[in-house]
Parts: C-alpha cells; sequence; structure tokens
C-alpha cells in the first residue's frame, strides 16, 4: 500500500484502510444476510423467524459498508492522511506479535510460565533492561497472578507441564 | 420522604466493614484502571468482573461501581501531569489542566479537578435518588413496544449526538447487534451466524470484546507514539488543598451550570465526554476570564470535571431504571447484573431493594472515599503514571490475556481478544466509534427480543411503535434524535432564509 509521493513514501494512506475496511464490513453484513436468509427471514407460522431481526442487520451493515466505500473512493486521488508509518507499523508489531506468540503459549505451556517469559523477554529485547531486573519484574507479576487466582480467589487458569511437576 | 427512608436503609446496607473495605479498594484500582494506558473504566471493570462472581451482588457492585469513580478521577491525573486523557472524558481537562501543571500550579489543578468531580458526582447523586424511583415507577407501565423504543432512541441518540461519519457510526453498532445475534436463538432453539463452529454456539461475549477493543487496541495505539512519556511531579500538601478549596466557591455559577449540563447529558448515551467539552465551551462564553482559558484557569479544569463526573454518574440512571446503559462501564456493569442473576429495569426497583438502596448510598460513601483516597495518594498515582512503558505493556497485556480467559474459562477468548484488539486500534484510527459496538452487543438480545414480542402482540405491523402516545413520543423522540445534525442544519438555513428574505 505504499505509493510513490515522497513524504508518503513507506506508509499507508488512511484512505485506503477506509477502502478496504469498507469491503471487509460489507462482507460481513454479506455473511449476516446470507445466514438469516438461510434460516429464514420473513413471518413464520408462529411469529417472526430466527433471521428476522439479523437480516435487516445485516442488510443495514452492507448499505453503511458501501457508502464508507463510495465516501473513501471518492477521495482516493485527494486525501493524503498517513493511516501508519512504517516506523510505528514496526512499533506496533513489536507488542502485537509477541502477544500473538504470548497467547499461543498460554494455549500451549500454560499462562504462568508464558508470563513470565513474555514479560521478561519483552522488557529485554523491547525495552533494553538487564536481565535480572526484567526477569524479577516477570516472575513477581507471573507468582502474584498464581497466588490471587489458584490459592485466593480458586479460579483456575491455563497450567502446563511446570505447574504439573510442582503438583497443581 | 420514602426515599430518604429507603436511602437510610441503604446506608446500612452498604456501611459493613467488608463493603467499606471494597470501597476503598475499589477506588485505589479504579485510580491505577484509570492512569494506566490500556487500563480504562470500562475494560478494568471487564477485567475484574469475574473477581466479583463469588461476592453478594450488592458488595460486588459496590466494589465494581467504585472502580468506575476511580476510574473517573483517575483520568484528571493523567491530563493535567501528562497531557494525556486516561478517558475521553478528560481531554477538556487538559486544555487548562496542563498548563496548570507546567507553571507549577499542579497541586492546585488537581485538587480543583478532584473537588469539583466531587460536586458534580454528588449532584447526579442526589438527582439519582429522587428520580430514579419515579422513572422506575413510570416504566412499569412499559411493554415490549415501549422498550424498543427506548432502545432506539438509545441507538439513535447515538447516531444523532456522535461526531463523525453517521454511517460509521451505524456500521459499528450493527456489527455489535450482529454479534449479539450470534449462537443459539433463544425463541426458536436455531443456530444462527455459526457456519458449524460449535465453539460459536454460545456466542460473542461482550467482556472479550471490551478487553480486546479497549485494552489491547489502547496498547498497540500507545505503541505507536514510541516507549518513552514524560510528565509533571506533583505535590499536594494540606496547604494547597485549603487554598483551592478557598477559591472554589468562585466559581459557584460555573459549577452549577456544568452540572446540569452533565446531568442531562449523563442520561443520554455516551454523554460524558460531549458534556465535558460543552460544559467548557459554556464556561468560556460565559466566564468573565473567558479569554483566558487555555492558558491555566482553575474555572477551566473545573467546567469540565464537574460535568464529566455528573455525567459519568448520571449514566448510571437509566442503567439501573430501564436496564439501558448511558456509557460503556455502564454496560459492563449492567453485564455484571445479568451474570449475578438480576434483571436490571424497573422491577429492581420494586424486587431488589436491598441492591438498590444499597448501591445508590454506596454512590455518596464511594464518592467521599474516593476524594479522600485521591487527595492523599497522588504522588503514588503519579509514580505509577511514570513506570517506563516497556514494563506496562507486557504486564497489561497479561493482564487482558486473564481478563478475557476467566469470563468462560475459554482458550478461545483469548484468541478473540487480540483479534477484537486489531480491530480496536483500526476502527479507532479510522474513526469508527467502539461505545456503540459494545452497547449494541451488551443490549442486542434484548433489543431483539422487545422487537419480536412487539412484532407478535402487532402481527408485524410497524405502526405499534405508533400505537399510543407514550411509546408514540420515544419513537418520534428516536427519529428527532437520529436526523438531528440534518434538522439543525435546516432549521440554521431556514432561519438564516427567513433573516435574508424580503419583510
Amino acid at each position: 500500500m505504499a505509493d510513490n509521493h515522497g513524504s508518503a513514501r513507506a506508509s499507508a494512506r488512511t484512505v485506503v484502510i477506509d477502502l478496504v475496511v469498507a469491503v471487509l464490513v460489507f462482507a460481513l453484513g454479506a455473511i449476516v444476510g446470507y445466514d438469516s436468509y438461510r434460516l429464514g427471514a420473513s413471518w413464520g407460522s408462529d411469529g417472526p423467524q430466527a433471521g428476522y431481526f439479523p437480516f435487516y442487520i445485516g442488510l443495514l451493515i452492507c448499505i453503511c459498508g458501501a457508502v464508507v466505500f463510495v465516501q473513501s473512493f471518492v477521495r482516493l486521488g485527494t486525501d493524503r492522511k498517513v493511516f501508519v508509518t512504517a516506523g510505528q507499523f514496526k512499533q506496533v508489531l513489536v507488542i502485537l506479535l509477541p502477544s500473538a506468540v504470548y497467547v499461543f503459549g498460554v494455549w500451549l505451556i500454560g499462562i504462568y510460565v508464558s508470563s513470565l517469559l513474555f514479560i521478561t523477554l519483552f522488557m529485554s529485547f523491547a525495552g533494553h533492561y538487564g536481565w535480572l531486573r526484567s526477569a524479577a519484574v516477570g516472575l513477581a507479576v507471573s507468582l502474584s497472578a498464581f497466588v490471587m487466582f489458584e490459592l485466593w480467589f480458586k479460579i483456575p487458569l491455563p497450567k502446563g507441564p511446570v505447574e504439573r511437576l510442582l503438583g497443581f | 420522604m420514602e426515599e430518604i427512608n429507603a436511602l437510610f436503609h441503604g446506608f446500612t446496607v452498604a456501611l459493613t466493614p467488608f463493603n467499606l473495605m471494597l470501597m476503598f479498594v475499589g477506588i485505589i484500582l479504579g485510580v491505577i484502571i484509570g492512569v494506566l494506558p490500556g487500563l480504562g473504566g470500562a475494560n478494568g471493570v471487564a477485567i475484574l468482573l469475574p473477581l466479583t462472581f463469588s461476592m453478594p451482588p450488592t458488595s460486588a457492585i459496590i466494589m465494581l461501581s467504585c472502580i468506575y469513580w476511580g476510574a473517573l478521577f483517575g483520568g484528571a491525573i493523567t491530563s493535567i501531569l501528562f497531557n494525556i486523557p486516561g478517558e475521553p472524558w478528560s481531554v477538556a481537562t487538559t486544555f487548562d489542566g496542563y498548563p496548570m501543571a507546567q507553571q507549577g500550579r499542579a497541586g492546585e489543578a488537581l485538587t480543583g479537578a478532584f473537588t469539583s468531580s466531587f460536586v458534580g458526582a454528588l449532584v447526579a447523586v442526589l438527582m439519582f435518588t429522587f428520580l430514579a424511583p419515579l422513572i422506575a415507577n413510570f416504566a412499569l407501565q412499559f411493554g415490549p413496544p415501549e422498550f424498543f423504543a427506548v432502545y432506539l432512541l438509545t441507538f439513535c441518540s447515538f447516531v444523532g449526538t456522535g461526531k463523525g461519519n453517521p454511517f460509521k457510526i451505524v456500521a459499528s453498532m450493527m456489527l455489535g447487534f450482529a454479534m449479539a445475534a450470534v449462537g443459539i436463538d433463544i425463541v426458536t432453539g436455531q443456530l444462527r451466524l455459526t457456519f458449524g463452529f460449535t465453539e460459536l454456539l454460545s456466542g460473542f461475549h461482550f467482556l472479550v470484546a471490551v478487553i480486546g477493543l479497549f485494552g489491547i487496541g489502547e496498547i498497540l495505539l500507545s505503541m505507536e507514539e514510541g516507549l518513552s512519556f514524560s510528565g509533571h511531579g506533583a505535590r499536594i500538601n494540606p496547604t494547597i488543598v485549603l487554598q483551592t478549596w478557598a477559591k472554589l466557591p468562585r466559581y459557584w455559577a460555573t459549577s452549577i451550570r456544568s452540572c446540569l449540563i452533565g446531568c442531562w447529558m449523563g442520561i443520554i448515551p455516551g454523554g460524558a465526554t460531549p458534556a465535558s467539552f460543552m460544559s467548557y465551551g459554556v464556561a468560556r462564553q460565559m466566564s468573565r476570564e473567558g479569554a483566558k482559558f487555555g492558558t491555566g484557569q482553575l474555572e477551566g479544569v473545573v467546567a469540565p470535571e464537574t460535568a464529566a463526573h455528573a455525567a459519568g454518574t448520571s449514566a448510571l440512571l437509566p442503567m439501573i431504571t430501564l436496564g439501558i446503559p448511558g456509557s460503556p462501564t455502564a454496560a459492563v456493569l449492567l453485564g455484571g447484573l445479568m451474570i449475578w442473576g438480576l434483571q436490571p429495569g424497573p422491577l429492581l426497583f420494586v424486587e431488589q431493594k436491598d441492591f438498590v438502596w444499597g448501591l445508590i448510598a454506596s454512590m455518596y460513601l464511594g464518592n467521599i472515599a474516593g476524594l479522600i483516597v485521591v487527595l492523599t495518594m497522588v504522588p503514588l498515582f503519579a509514580a505509577i503514571l511514570r513506570v517506563p512503558f516497556p514494563i506496562i505493556a507486557p504486564v497489561i497485556v497479561v493482564i487482558c490475556a486473564i481478563g478475557a480467559y476467566t469470563v468462560k474459562n475459554n482458550m478461545l477468548d483469548v484468541w478473540m481478544m487480540v483479534v477484537f484488539g486489531v480491530v480496536g486500534y483500526a476502527f479507532r484510527k479510522l474513526d469508527y466509534p467502539l461505545a456503540p459496538m459494545v452497547l449494541a452487543l451488551v443490549l442486542g438480545d434484548s433489543a431483539e427480543s422487545s422487537f419480536r414480542q412487539s412484532m407478535l402482540i402487532a402481527q408485524g405491523d410497524l405502526r405499534v411503535f405508533f400505537s399510543n402516545w407514550l411509546v408514540g413520543s420515544l419513537t418520534g423522540l428516536a427519529l428527532v434524535a437520529l436526523f438531528w445534525p440534518l434538522l439543525s442544519a435546516g432549521i440554521t438555513r431556514l432561519r438564516a432564509a427567513l433573516a435574508a428574505g424580503p419583510g
């Protein structure tokens, strides 16, 4: 989505993202409308059918998506507002990608070990803190979450092999 | 007088040592949530909601509403010291609050902000005490068409009063309704919009959406600005507090105006933010020192804070009396009520007297506790704000993940949270408002069932929404609210035409 106009180089324009999101919104509306139609969006023998209400919701979503698409399309040539620059986007990925990996880790090895690793690694790599300080913060958060949820409020969170080894 | 008795009964409910402790815990948590990026009022309450499932509902709502008061107070701290509004309604507080901090008058600005917040809240609670039973009593006559008309009014006024592209507001709202429809249809038992995924049977939980949209979205947005921000130090000592209190009575007229604006706008959904701006604008026009606004006038802090807090408090009025929340945080509280097995709405005043009056009493006590906490602990909260972002960011992601998981003990929700986070980030940047989406997600099922019941009563005739004066005027109001921008533009043009015309 980068274009060749000097200052806007290596950045995404808001109007382009607007177009893409409008298409997605329209598609979601179409899915909602289609599925409601499939269920029956009219008047059954005993009153409104299951798809009666959501069908119109889907229709409205489609209309809004289409209008926003046209509005953005009109401004496509003129609007140069930047949605996100490459540098900003990189910053966003710095937290977004590790977070996604972290959620995967929660599923794989439980929340406590993943949280400890996530906080420690993020602090030391993204924040350039020393290993000791990073690990201390990670351990503190992880341990206090454990005490609060497992012991205090008795709400079980996802656990993995390490917790099992310790007898939980 | 009946209200006074009920209120005193409420105080006896709220004033147990356990509830008082929860009140202070709630306020402190709330302020912390209010000052941290990524943990606003709605999101913070959503994360802490599962912790309250084991408490009695009255204690739970006391703690959660205190978190809400705390977050309202906390928003002012970040606005004044860091020029970063913690909540949307504290944006107007930065206009004069931050210049005051730059001039070294942070203590004065904070004291002014906290005290006027307290005044605004107190007036709103007083209004609440006497108005809520009346509205609830009145709403007891409501049938499904009336309820649907009130829902319609709520959502239409979002479109009419919202700034920005109305189609984006409607798109965001309707996506919320669509998400609410996912899962088993309660009337026919059919599966809707699940496409064969058994995980979608129970639908999208709004708490997960709130945590993702507001929490993760906010973190992503803050990361754009890089990993550093700086703020002014703050010290509040009794002398500054007393000096500021001595100055405040001078602004009594501004206070009264701001309270009225706040109370009125709070009942209308999404009202706290416009209320704070409107109140700032009105104060600037009416004040003798209006020209100096923006350079660090105490009055410029008093006006928006009073209105925002009054509006934030009155946002609970439609939530309790009609089951229709006026703000995302109120929507989360409403969701909490449903989870505790309480049906919000007019019957609450008949069936759950202890709960309702305990809550109202806790509004008085909670705001007093809040004022004490924020005035004494400002340095601590300012210190939390100075914790570097590389530490805060992953910790908040962890807290959000735990919050999303505990909603239903479901791993899929944690993934959904990340997806909602990306959606929240994109929507925020593209000016799709998030509040209507959350409200629609919470109210979707109730709005749909009241619509279907009305349709059943009327055999599919839409004229049922104009069938008597009550429902007719509600629907009419909703339509006026929906087309308000067009109407007001038309009126202005008509006036201009009349003025320019001959004779």
